[in-house]
């Protein structure tokens, strides 16, 4: 019920300041020009599609990256030591390349179109800047598992073993069940960090809420529309990614293990 | 040093691994004036954001409500948008309301150019969640060791400098590592309003020369280099810091 309250206060304060923006606009407006909120009215409909395309590529990214980053985390933990130290590179590296570098890296050098058996497969840009954000997902995904699978108890590994359970076994129905639960709060940090990503793949063109406003920016070519409209889409953006983060806070809250 | 640029020359002429940034010297002037902005750009804004956040984590701890409020609000807002429109909205945005500066000949210039607003903007999102990590830092240092120090006669400023301060920094190193090093990735961003930084140069060397595959790979090269450079220096600095005995007893964090 508090954090309703909170966030309520939230809302209210930005809805605030946009309001004020637009007052301050109107203000600025030249005579017989059309009114600000209008013309934002007029566009938002645009921008809102764009704004579903970022959600669609960050929950495509997030359950690509989450597959892949589960198999490299666990591949982490692997026994035969290759395997183990090749997917620690693979890891970091994915972890400590920026964003914006790995998004370019896809968009520049991934081909057109891809052929699997007989299949042609068109890449549209905004599939591939997909995979550029799914990359350093995989990477935290990775370090994520990795974290997660070895805050257990070792008596867990043991136990599983007096019981006579093989080593897949052991960390299909003993281990991960028991790892989801810590790994769930910073996945979902990290699923933030990633709808907060999005609006990069407006550098390389993809048009997504970014890239619409600021094409209805040059469009109508009022200054006193840049505060308001660049206000807008970071509300839009803070209503989607709020919630979550209270969300996560109260998840950590709870699994929190008492010292 | 020369043999080294001539070796690059080698490398393109005989395997066409073009590397223009190395052989040719106006191409290896740009890449390292970019790479110089990357490194000022990350140092400004780490400094800075550091500094936000000691004073953000200090505010939340005094008894004023009003103070608590606007730390609060600011963390929220910083911390649940994208960096990208934060930089797109000051940039853009705010910055066409600053007054200009009148230059020579008529001629104006904005008040702050992009590499400024750059480091603001940088400074700003590390600093909000700087403020939360320096925040749970201090809220981990024992109460028995505070009351400790209060009892041998520690006041609160000596209390802070002495004795919280030196603690919740050493808890909290890690994540501030972690935060620390997405800032300097997170630089890269400056790209969008045209700063150029180590990024920026790099997209003007390939679309000169077409050699997008070298270029990105020497970019990835440089960007793990420096973080790793940054990583590796932080975890230097907590093994030094390192004070025995803390970190037992629920200090891990």
């Amino acid at each position: 019920m508090n954090a309703l309250r909170v966030s309520g206060r939230f809302g209210v304060g930005m809805m605030g300041l946009l309001l004020a923006s637009v007052l301050f606009g109107e203000v600025q407006a030249a005579d017989g020009s059309a009114s600000l909120l209008a013309t934002m009215w007029k566009w938002a409909p645009l921008i809102g599609q764009g704004f579903l395309l970022n959600i669609l590529i960050s929950v495509v990214a997030m359950t690509l990256g989450t597959v892949a980053g589960l198999g490299l985390g666990l591949g982490q933990m692997s026994p035969i030591w290759p395997l183990r130290h090749a997917a620690q590179i693979v890891t970091q590296f994915f972890r400590n390349a920026p964003w914006l570098v790995l998004l370019f890296y896809c968009i520049l050098l991934l081909p057109y179109e891809m052929r699997l058996g007989g299949l042609v497969v068109a890449m549209p840009a905004w599939i591939k800047a997909t995979v550029g954000l799914a990359l350093p997902v995989m990477g935290n995904v990775s370090e994520i598992v990795r974290g997660g699978v070895q805050a257990l108890p070792p008596a867990q590994w043991d136990s599983a073993e007096a019981l006579a359970f093989n080593r897949r076994q052991t960390l299909w129905m003993v281990i991960l069940p028991q790892a989801i639960k810590p790994m769930l709060p910073p996945w979902m940090n990290l699923y933030a960090v990633l709808i907060m990503a999005t609006p990069l793949v407006s550098v390389v063109g993809v048009e997504e809420a970014m890239t619409l406003t600021r094409f209805a920016l040059s469009a109508e070519n009022r200054s006193e529309l840049l505060l308001p409209m660049y206000l807008a889409l970071l509300i839009a953006f803070f209503a989607y990614c709020y919630p979550i983060a209270r969300w996560t806070a109260r998840l950590e809250r709870r699994f929190a293990v008492k010292l | 040093m020369n043999g080294v640029w001539e070796w690059f020359a080698w490398l393109n002429q005989a395997h066409g691994i073009n590397l223009p940034v190395f052989y040719d010297s106006y191409d290896r002037q740009r890449f390292f004036a970019g790479l110089l902005t990357t490194l000022e750009l990350s140092a400004l804004s780490v400094v800075a954001s550091v500094v936000i956040g000691l004073i953000g984590a200090w505010l939340l701890g005094t008894s004023s409500i009003i103070a608590r409020r606007l730390v609060h609000g600011y963390v929220h807002a910083f911390r649940n948008t994208p960096p990208l429109i934060q930089l797109s909205f000051l940039y853009f945005a705010v910055g066409n309301l600053l007054p200009r500066l009148e230059g020579v000949g008529g001629s104006s210039r904005p008040l702050l150019d992009g590499f400024a607003w750059a480091v603001i903007t940088l400074s700003l999102f590390g600093g909000s969640f700087n403020v939360e990590i320096f925040r749970s830092g201090i809220e981990a240092v024992p109460a028995s060791t505070i009351e400790a120090a209060e009892s041998l006669g520690f006041g609160r400023w000596r209390l802070y400098r002495h004795v919280v301060l030196p603690l919740a920094l050493r808890i909290c190193l890690p994540a501030l590592s972690n935060n620390l090093v997405n800032l300097v990735k997170t630089s890269t961003l400056a790209y969008a309003i045209g700063v150029p930084e180590l990024l920026y140069v790099s997209a003007q060397v390939w679309s000169d020369t077409m050699n997008v595959r070298e270029m990105m790979n020497l970019l990835l090269v440089a960007y793990v280099g420096i973080v790793g450079v940054l990583s590796f220096g932080l975890r230097r600095l907590e093994t030094a810091l390192r004070v025995p005995g803390l970190g037992t007893v629920g200090g891990r964090i």
